[in-house]
């Protein structure tokens, strides 16, 4: 899923300046999972910046919405009406949703809520991983399915580094080594022997490095 | 392999090689980094500068290896791929080749959230060990990564680093051996403290023939103080300090610890030399310069080998 984090109200609240009718639209979808912009966030956030501007004695009117995908076009039209009523967009979705909410809507103000983080997994109950870059070239068959271009903290792709320790990275001791964790799986693969091959340097051409990516699939066309 | 560079040719002959380190300074003047120099210029093959330290921005390390280079003194670029892409990285040995430098140690570097610009882009487009390959190809092939022919190739007597601390211990020998298909004539390892840790990584090493293949300098820091050896074996990634060695030079009086700290690293350079797989010591006496000459001396590695000058 897509992983995110709301935003400080108060950097929201800057940028939705003079706008007194806000519309906030949260997302079914990812952002729900990562409870950060699901219909339960979206009617917190809603009521947060009610007791905001009441105690800057500024008058808003609020409304609410949540679309079960904000990154696919076939349910923005649903809140047409409200856009239109509305001086702003708050989007609760990631950044692919708001920007969703902005091809459709030329005319509208939208501002995001949240801060997009990465492509994770819910690890437990409220701790959420990055474990994939989207590059465009899937090496895990290769690396015994963990991704050390995502999860080492240098991309290291013959790791690991000389700061690995106890099976911790040298960046922080909150993150687990990746190169350890390779190691460690391949160990129970019995194919450590895989790493004694050079991994030659990566083609980030397939990767948001290259380019923008657009993928255009003639036989989903209509 | 005839590369003009002086540290090839006394590692050729089988010398015991010796090399320190010159940090950069944090400014735009030349002095520091040749005041550096002048500590150390006569007792040493190489001496190597560093390329942004730890993720500080300092004076780059080519132009203070040319700086080095101008006093007589024979540099071994650092060069780290977290700052740089190939594009820039292969730029960069072409460069480096053009200036005269003849050696380069070929590094990852430091995460850039322990520098001082911690909201830098970690580039990390290649790693060291395709930074070797790619030095290596420029070099024997004449050609980029790509496939691009040069029109002339660089002369490069081509290093990289190990660290026999760090873990999984299991695979400290495969990256080395990695390194060295990669194209890796040189390595330099780690500070050594733990030398029970460095011998098994050694012997692992010989095991598998790669010290025929590549000459290996040890790597010694003095300890200044308890102090000193208290905070690297806390903070410093991929340094391990041994009980005993912190026991020891508490064991002395504030004062004395750091003439401890020297006796402790002559100590550790004639356990180096008697060691069959080593052959050099690499010193990197950081912010302590001055101290070089006096260690050397003491571990009976001066004055250097003289050797004939290169045929070109
Ligand atoms: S410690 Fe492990 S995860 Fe961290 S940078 Fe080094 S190899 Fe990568």
């Amino acid at each position: 899923m897509i992983v995110a984090e709301k935003k400080p109200l108060a950097e929201i609240k800057a940028s939705l300046g003079s706008a007194r009718r806000i519309l906030l639209i949260g997302c079914n979808t990812c952002v729900a999972e990562c409870a950060a912009g699901g219909p339960k966030e979206t009617a917190l956030m809603a009521s947060a910046l009610r007791i905001a501007y009441d105690k800057a004695g500024e008058k808003i009117e609020v409304r609410e919405a949540s679309l079960d995908r904000q990154c696919v076009h076939e349910f923005l039209a649903e809140v047409g009406e409200e856009v239109n009523w509305t001086e702003a967009v708050l989007s609760l979705a990631c950044g692919a949703g708001v920007q969703a909410l902005a091809r459709f809507y030329p005319q509208s103000v939208i501002i995001p809520a949240l801060n997009t983080q990465f492509i994770g997994t819910t690890v437990e109950a409220g701790v959420w991983a990055e474990d994939c870059s989207g590059c465009g070239n899937c090496k895990l068959a290769y690396f015994a399915a963990v991704c050390p271009l995502t999860r080492c903290a240098k991309k290291l792709l013959n790791g690991p580094c000389g700061g690995s320790n106890n099976g911790k990275c040298e960046v922080s001791p909150d993150l687990d080594c990746a190169w350890q964790m390779i190691y460690d799986r391949l160990t129970a693969l019995n194919q450590l022997d895989r790493l004694k091959e050079f991994v030659p340097p990566n083609d980030w051409s397939t990767s948001h490095s290259g380019r923008p990516r657009v993928i255009i699939r003639e036989d989903r066309r209509v | 392999m005839n590369l003009e560079s002086r540290l090839a040719r006394v590692l050729a002959a089988g010398h015991f090689a010796v090399t320190a380190e010159c940090g950069p300074p944090q400014g735009a003047d030349s002095q520091p980094i040749q005041e550096k120099g002048k500590l150390i210029k006569d007792v040493v093959d190489a001496v190597n500068v560093t390329d942004n330290q730890t993720a500080v921005v300092r004076l780059s390390s080519l132009a203070s290896a040319v700086l080095l280079k101008e006093m007589g003194i024979e540099p071994v670029l650092q060069i780290v791929t977290r700052d740089r892409n190939r594009i820039a990285l292969q730029s960069d040995l072409l460069g480096a080749s053009a200036l005269g430098v003849r050696n380069v140690l070929c590094l990852t570097g430091d995460h850039q959230s322990f520098g001082n610009q911690k909201a830098a882009q970690g580039v990390y487009d290649l790693d060291s060990i395709q930074l070797v390959y790619a030095a290596r190809i420029m070099r024997d092939e004449g050609r980029l990564l790509d496939g691009t022919r040069l029109k002339s190739s660089p002369k490069l007597f081509i290093g990289a680093a190990a660290n026999p601390f760090a873990d999984p211990l299991g695979l400290r020998v495969t990256r080395l051996a990695k390194k060295i298909y990669a194209g890796a004539n040189f390595i330099q390892t780690q500070c050594i403290y733990d030398t029970a840790r460095f011998e098994v990584w050694l012997n692992g090493a010989r095991q598998e023939g790669l010290t025929e293949k590549v000459y290996i300098l040890g790597g010694v820091t003095p300890l200044k103080s308890v102090r000193m050896a208290e905070y690297m074996k806390a903070n410093v990634a991929g340094i391990e300090v041994p009980d005993e060695a912190i026991k020891r030079i508490k064991g002395v009086p504030n004062k004395d610890q750091g003439a401890e700290g020297i006796k402790m690293a002559v100590e550790t350079i004639e356990w180096l030399k008697g060691l069959d797989g080593v052959a050099g010591v690499h010193v990197m006496a950081i912010g302590w310069e001055e101290k070089v000459p006096e260690i050397l001396e003491a571990a009976g590695l001066s004055p250097r080998a003289k050797l004939e000058k290169a045929s070109q």
